[in-house]
């Protein structure tokens, strides 16, 4: 009765008490929520286009970041050193189709997923080498990304809104508009889509998987930077921060691996879900000892608590196999 | 049997398309052996054998998909040991598929859209802002676009997703997305196959006006001797992956050897 009552009526009570905390909650949901989207989309490119689960999404990001700290501090101004990253992202996705996906085409898939292990460990240890394995701060301030917080009032308290998050969650909107548009719209998005759907009818139309393979994978790239400085503006650019690729995973689970409305709902459904749990229901539930670690477990809660009522995903279609 | 004269130009013998002395192996399966044949412009060449013959695998090896170990294929006067799928596609090379495939997600009108890939020009910086000149190209491809449509009469399905459509609706827009290419050379890898009477009329109707209206040069395989007798100038026959006979129609029906494999003779 008493868990009946932390659970339904207790976490609801609590949000309607303090109206502001609610809100500062939500903000910061939707926040890591549009974050997420950004890294699941990168998942989801991929693995449309060449049908790759890719495990060095997260190290690609962190990869990105290091590259990025680590022209500027060689003495390369900030810009310019984000245009050779940019560059440097093209270079590795014209390698990872010459070295990896050309040489692996018709293989299964797991073959192709095994192959993205080596590819993690190979720049886990090439970015060590060059940049070293100390963490770096991210040079937020030479991009103009502003910091320091604005604080609204609202509902008689302050929501405090951090300026990076409100850049974040500007540029992430922007970058996952400006791909939803480019995929829908152009001839290369239609040819992106043709190659998820059918390799030899793409191929037989004269479109080339190799162009389309290096294309997605610099389009995932330009993500995992824009990933990279965002979340290294936030904490610092670490390979720790491969971790947030496992974020990704449940908005997968949920959005499914094809669908990029899919990955944008559902990053946000896991964002702020995540935060809401962490705030109201966990220590309502756990006690605030315990509610404390939800935070790595709970996106995965949510996905398989939404997979039991809707298993095709947030977007799939009714599953119907025909016998 | 179609008019005589129906193809004038075949009698010239301009050959678009030459296979020389063709060898394909997967492993120990000799899939084609030794096979040479031409294709003229402007006919409709069947290539006909009992199943595991090789034909889809011969279809493979001219635009591409499959490299044969040994031979030459000319095409256009341009003669290569392999063929890469782009550059089939990029010469004029459009084939659909024995088991249809489409781009399932996608509706008819987009499907047949990505026929003409090839064909646009514009980068994609500007299409993304659906402006000026590549907002032009866009519509003059959909006019074409439109244009098969109407030809293949699948109107009513433009918008609907190709995986919902029943079978024989799904092999007419493949079509429709191999004409959008503007091949000189259509490849068709049993275009009847699974259709119903009514069905199979239709398509039949299409092939020849294809080759009538736009002069498509056509391969076509086909199980169905009735439909292979009326639709083809000449026909080549497959066996165990070797050519067993070649000629017109009237010919090869009466070829001894060919009757026998359809027999099922033992050698
Ligand atoms: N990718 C492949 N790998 C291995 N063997 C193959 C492959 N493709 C074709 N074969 C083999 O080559 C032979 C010829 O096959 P092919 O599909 O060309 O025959 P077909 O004449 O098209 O037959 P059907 O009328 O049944 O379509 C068969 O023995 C087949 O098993
Ligand atoms: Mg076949």
């Amino acid at each position: 009765m008493e868990l009946l009552y932390n659970i339904f009526v207790g976490p609801f009570a609590e949000m309607a008490r303090a109206p502001d905390l609610l809100v500062q909650t939500l903000w910061e949901g939707l926040v890591s929520g549009v974050l997420y989207a950004l890294i699941a989309l990168g998942f989801v490119l991929i693995f449309k286009a060449s049908g790759v689960f890719n495990f060095a999404q997260g190290i690609m990001v962190v990869f990105a970041g290091l590259t990025l700290v680590g022209l500027y501090e060689a003495g390369v101004p900030a810009f310019l050193a984000l245009l050779i990253t940019i560059g440097v992202m093209f270079a590795l996705a014209v390698c990872i189709e010459r070295a990896v996906l050309r040489p692996l085409v018709n293989q299964p898939d797991i073959i192709l997923f095994m192959a993205t292990f080596g590819l993690t460990y190979f720049l886990i240890g090439f970015g060590e080498l060059v940049f070293g394995g100390n963490p770096k701060v991210m040079i937020a301030d030479e991009l103009y990304l502003p910091k320091g917080a604005v604080d609204l009032p609202m509902f008689g308290g302050l929501v405090s809104l951090q300026k990076i998050d409100i850049a974040a969650a500007v540029i992430a909107s922007a970058m996952v508009a400006g791909l939803a548009v480019f995929f829908q719209k152009t001839r290369i998005g239609r040819a992106l889509r043709a190659v998820a759907d059918s390799h030899k009818a793409a191929l037989s139309v004269g479109i080339s998987l190799n162009q389309i393979w290096v294309i997605v994978w610099f389009t995932a790239g330009i993500v995992a930077l824009a990933t990279g400085i965002m979340w290294g503006a936030r904490s610092d650019v670490s390979f720790a921060l491969q971790i947030i690729a496992l974020k990704a995973l449940p908005v997968l689970i949920l959005g499914g691996f094809t669908s990029v409305p899919g990955a944008i709902v559902g990053g946000l459904i896991i964002g702020i879900g995540e935060k809401l749990g962490e705030f109201y229901f966990a220590p309502a539930i756990l006690g605030s000892a315990l509610g404390r670690g939800v935070e790595s477990w709970l996106a995965y809660f949510i996905a398989l608590a939404f997979l039991l009522f809707r298993p095709q995903g947030l977007f799939g279609e009714k599953i119907i196999e025909r016998i | 049997m179609r008019a005589p004269g129906s193809n004038a130009g075949v009698a010239a013998g301009d050959v678009l398309l030459a296979v020389e002395n063709v060898s394909l192996r997967f492993g120990g399966v000799k899939a084609i052996t030794d096979v040479s044949f031409d294709i003229r412009k402007g006919e409709i060449r069947a290539i006909i054998g009992p199943n595991g013959a090789g034909k889809t695998s011969m279809l493979n090896v001219i635009n591409g998909f499959y490299h044969p170990q040994e031979g030459r294929i000319t095409f256009k006067g341009r003669t290569r040991s392999r063929m890469r799928p782009y550059v089939a596609a990029s010469q004029g090379i459009a084939r659909t598929f024995q088991n249809v495939a489409l781009f399932k997600g996608m509706t008819t009108l987009d499907n047949i859209m990505a026929g003409r890939t090839l064909k646009m020009k514009r980068g994609f910086f500007w299409q993304m802002l659906r402006h000026g000149p590549a907002l032009a190209e866009e519509i003059e491809h959909r006019r074409q676009v439109e244009e098969i449509i109407d030809f293949l009469e699948i109107e009513h399905i433009r918008k609907v997703p190709v995986g919902r459509l029943p079978y024989g609706l799904q092999k007419r827009v493949e079509l429709g997305r191999a004409l959008a290419m503007e091949p000189e050379l259509l490849l068709l890898d049993e275009p009847m196959a699974g259709m119903n009477l009514e069905e199979k009329e239709d398509m039949c109707r299409f092939i020849l006006d294809v080759n009538n209206q736009f002069g498509t040069t056509i391969a076509l395989i086909e199980h169905d001797m009735g439909v292979v007798m009326d639709l083809s100038d000449r026909v080549v026959v497959l066996e165990y992956g070797r050519k067993i006979a070649d000629g017109v129609p009237d010919e090869v029906k009466r070829d001894q050897k060919v009757i026998d494999a359809y027999l099922g003779v033992a050698h």
